[in-house]
């Protein structure tokens, strides 16, 4: 059977990083098919190609063999190609009705919207799907699930035939996600083709008859699941090579410098318990959407907990108070740093002592001399690249921006560090200067906690690695069982001999 | 309150119940101006009997219409999450235009100086609408710019004159003061349009569309409405009718220089929050920022008549204001809950 979607070696790249460098899949009629790969392995780029939304530099899409151009959203939507997002965009005050025929709606000979007929086929859509959906109801609301159920009876409606998901069983339960694996066999049986990207293998096998697996941002490996393993899967998409920008120097362990316990919030993540030391780099792994950076923020208290307790020195912190952390001696490095990291229309030196401004006060003014003494200090200490402290931060290059969150932390002298993903979207150079730094503040005792989706650098730096899988800890490794199998397996949710 | 919410929900059984819960909030929601209206002419009643003569309904809904005109563009532009404060100013330009018109030629028929009224309104309503929809600026910084440019040009063109209705025909102040039926023009002119824009609105594509873009700008894009059409659209819309109402002013009041309509913007904008538009766009009608406007001006009637001094007329609409957007937030809320609830239990 000829296949009914093709997309053959579409490249896309972002500036200088490569998104993409050979975006290939096949999908056939009536069948669902897996789309899988680490974080960052391209496959999010790969929809939105799919979806429309991202043009590929180079490549081809073909439609039933035949070359598709697809310009915005509204193209790949004419063609019959459906995405449904993990958190759909709906209109929260319209109808159920009107988000699925917006734009689209039944018309009377008038050029009116006709109501009726608009309400009857969604009664239509909704009985063909199994799902009692009030067709009148407004969309604010709807549970994750429904609005997806709201997205696929759009899909249907216009008669798509290709139903892209992606990881759209990350927010479900249990009963949600059987809900919608059972609709998903009936678009199937209609002859559309599914693709289903998901971290989750065993909902992979429940769901799709073939797999795609993607790594580094090429295709890898496709074909029939049948007589694949777990194990098979998770092999083709791991298999880096570990290379020498991790020069993580051993350091004694000292004692617990941040203690967690039972660190609950409900819906994102459960129980998390785990203790860094001091001078000790603890990983921390997990896929996109594993709860990771939310337990960081929850830790140092950015967002509320409900259950459980954070101690820095044997001190409890009370919940959701950075300004309680920040005084016990934390430092957080925040994931975004352009939107939560640094204020990026004031000056390097501005940003470089924002966190120290009650240390720097003199009487009740602060000096920009002294704003600047501080820079300067950092500046020559994290080897920063630039022209003029007055500078904005804006104008600085990623590496060096992150450079300058790391001072405005190191300027408070903390004891324990949370980094989330510190060299995400930095130059090579700059990464390893990073990773020095890492590793000289833990050899000066400062304990602490990285989060990073690179694999390779969770093995390089971390003397311990945390895993985690849809809002828990699945494992805990030494360094000498951390590889990329076991993290992997534990990320995936499947049990590991290493964790027990 | 809540265990009558709450009722509504547990006792309607699967299918309709959320709904009829949320026609109800919407119904709700305008019959609570209603009641509000109902309220403020009972009390001044009980004060003046003559407060509910056939004259005074007459002066109020006359006093209502210009405003409540203006409500039916700036409903428009505020459900697609946008504002146009220049609408005060875009009025006073066609006012004073319609008199000077009308002491040049004292014959020229009143339908042109309507169309010229529109024709000016949809200009200025084009340069807002293509500042912010093509240049993607800001509305509230485009319509208050334009708001100062617009009376601008108003002041240099008037300069110190003024109209006065001695040098207006007959014609012109007929459309302010006659009737039909009983029903001022100005009132019949401000019901049509009401009817008209509301049922296009509820009918028609593009008319979901503009709630659509106000409910979430990013989904509209991805649904494939072309958004800055639209808002195109609603801004030249809103100057046109905001260029009628000048020709009507003139019409009505006969006195006329460049100071008129001067903060119309502000009452228009109150007038269709408490008439339960939301200012982030993406719901509301039409008919409630009317009524919202026949409120306010009903508000300011009775405290003349009640012989509260005027000072407090103010403080009355803000505190009106902020009571409208508190109950529009409880009432979101509740109804979010609700919803949720009932969605959760079709889960499970």
């Amino acid at each position: 059977m000829a296949p009914l979607l093709v997309l053959d070696h579409a490249t896309k790249s972002f500036g200088a990083v490569q998104a993409l460098e050979d975006g290939s899949i096949e999908l056939l009629a009536g069948e669902a098919h897996a789309l899988i790969g680490e974080n960052g392995a391209g496959k999010s780029t790969l929809v939105k190609i799919l979806a429309g939304v991202y043009r590929p530099d180079s490549g081809r899409l073909l439609l039933d063999a035949r070359e598709l151009r697809l310009a915005n959203p509204a193209d790949a939507r004419d063609a019959g190609i459906a995405v449904i997002y993990q958190e759909p965009t709906l209109f929260p005050d319209l109808s159920v009705a009107e988000n699925i025929f917006m734009g689209r709606q039944p018309l009377t000979s008038g050029r009116r919207i006709d109501g009726g007929e608009m309400r009857r086929q969604v009664v239509a859509l909704m009985e063909r799907l199994g799902v009692p959906l009030d067709p009148n109801r407004p969309a604010r609301g709807l549970s994750i699930a429904d609005q997806q159920i709201v997205e696929i009876a759009k899909a249907l409606s216009f008669e798509a035939r290709v139903i892209v998901m992606d990881e759209p069983t990350a927010a479900l339960s249990g009963a949600e996600v059987e809900r919608l694996f059972t609709v998903a066999r009936t678009l199937q049986e209609h002859g559309a083709a599914v693709l289903f990207v998901s971290h989750r293998l065993d909902e992979v096998f429940a769901l799709c008859q073939r797999v795609t697996i993607m790594r580094d941002g090429r295709h890898r490996f496709s074909g029939p699941l049948a007589g694949l393993t777990n194990d098979d899967l998770v092999s083709r998409m791991v298999g880096r090579e570990l290379d020498a920008l991790y020069p993580k120097q051993p350091a004694t362990r000292g004692e617990v410098a941040l203690s967690v316990r039972r660190l609950t919030r409900e819906g994102v993540f459960t129980d998390v318990s785990f203790d860094v030391h001091h001078g000790e780099i603890v990983g921390l792994a997990g896929l996109v959407g594993a709860g990771r950076s939310e337990v960081a923020r929850a830790a140092f208290g950015i967002d509320r907990r409900d259950a459980g307790q954070v101690t820095v020195e044997g001190r409890e912190l009370p919940a959701a108070s950075p300004t309680a952390a920040m005084a016990a001696g934390m430092g957080f490095v925040p994931e975004d740093r352009r939107e939560q990291g640094l204020i990026m229309d004031l000056s390097i030196a501005r940003n470089a002592s924002l966190a120290s401004l009650r240390r720097l006060r003199r009487g009740l003014l602060i000096r920009a001399a002294d704003e600047q003494r501080l820079a300067a200090d950092w500046a020559t200490r994290l080897r920063l690249k630039f022209a003029h402290f007055s500078d904005p931060v804006s104008v600085l290059s990623g590496g060096n921006q992150q450079k300058v969150v790391l001072a405005k932390w190191l300027a408070r002298k903390p004891t324990v560090l949370i980094v989330d993903e510190p060299t995400r979207g930095i130059d090579v150079g700059t990464k390893a200067e990073v990773h020095r730094l890492l590793s000289d503040l833990a050899g000066q005792g400062v304990a602490v906690l990285m989060i990073s989706s690179e694999l390779p650098e969770i093995l390089g730096m971390a003397d311990r690695v945390l895993v985690m899988h849809e809002g828990r800890l699945t494992a805990e490794l030494s360094r000498d069982e951390a590889s990329e199998q076991t993290v992997m397996l534990a990320a995936t949710g499947q049990p590991t001999q290493a964790a027990s | 309150m809540s265990t009558t919410v709450q009722g509504q929900v547990e006792a309607g059984a699967a299918g309709r119940s959320g709904s009829r819960l949320v026609e109800v909030a919407f119904r709700v929601r305008e019959l609570g101006i209603l009641a509000a209206l109902a309220l403020v002419v009972i009390v001044t009643t009980a004060v003046n009997p003559r407060f509910l003569s056939v004259q005074s309904i007459r002066d109020l809904l006359l006093n209502a219409s210009i405003i409540g005109l203006l409500t039916v563009g700036q409903t428009l532009v505020v459900v697609t999450r946008n504002v146009d404060l220049s609408v005060g100013s875009v009025l006073g330009l066609t006012a004073f235009m319609t008199g000077t018109l009308f002491v040049g030629r004292p014959g020229l028929p009143v339908v042109v100086a309507l169309l010229a009224g529109i024709l000016v309104g949809v200009v200025c309503g084009a340069v807002n609408g293509a500042v912010t929809a093509v240049g993607k600026v800001p509305s509230l910084v485009v319509t208050l710019g334009t708001l100062y440019v617009f009376r601008g040009i108003d002041y240099a063109w008037a300069g110190g004159r003024q109209i006065n209705a001695a040098d207006l025909p007959d014609s012109l102040l007929t459309l302010g003061s006659g009737r039909i039926l009983g029903v001022p023009y100005l009132v019949a002119i401000t019901v049509v349009l009401v009817a008209v824009a509301a049922y296009a609105l509820r009918s028609y594509r593009s008319g979901r569309e503009l709630y659509a873009i106000g409910s979430n700008p990013d989904a509209a894009v991805l649904a494939g409405i072309p958004v800055g059409r639209r808002l195109f659209a609603a801004f030249v819309l809103s100057g046109a009718v905001a260029g009628l109402a000048g020709v009507l002013f003139t019409a009505r009041y006969g006195t006329v220089d460049a100071t008129a309509g001067t903060g119309f913007e502000l009452q228009v904008i109150s007038a269709v929050v408490v008439g339960g538009v939301a200012i982030f766009g993406g719901s509301g009608s039409v008919v409630g920022a009317a009524l919202g406007a026949l409120l306010l001006s009903t508000i300011g009637s009775a405290i003349v008549v009640l012989r509260v001094p005027s000072f407090w007329q103010q403080a009355i609409v803000g505190a009106l204001l902020i009571g409208a957007i508190a109950l529009d937030r409880l009432l979101a809320l509740r109804i979010a809950a609700a919803l949720r609830q009932r969605s959760v239990r079709n889960a499970g």
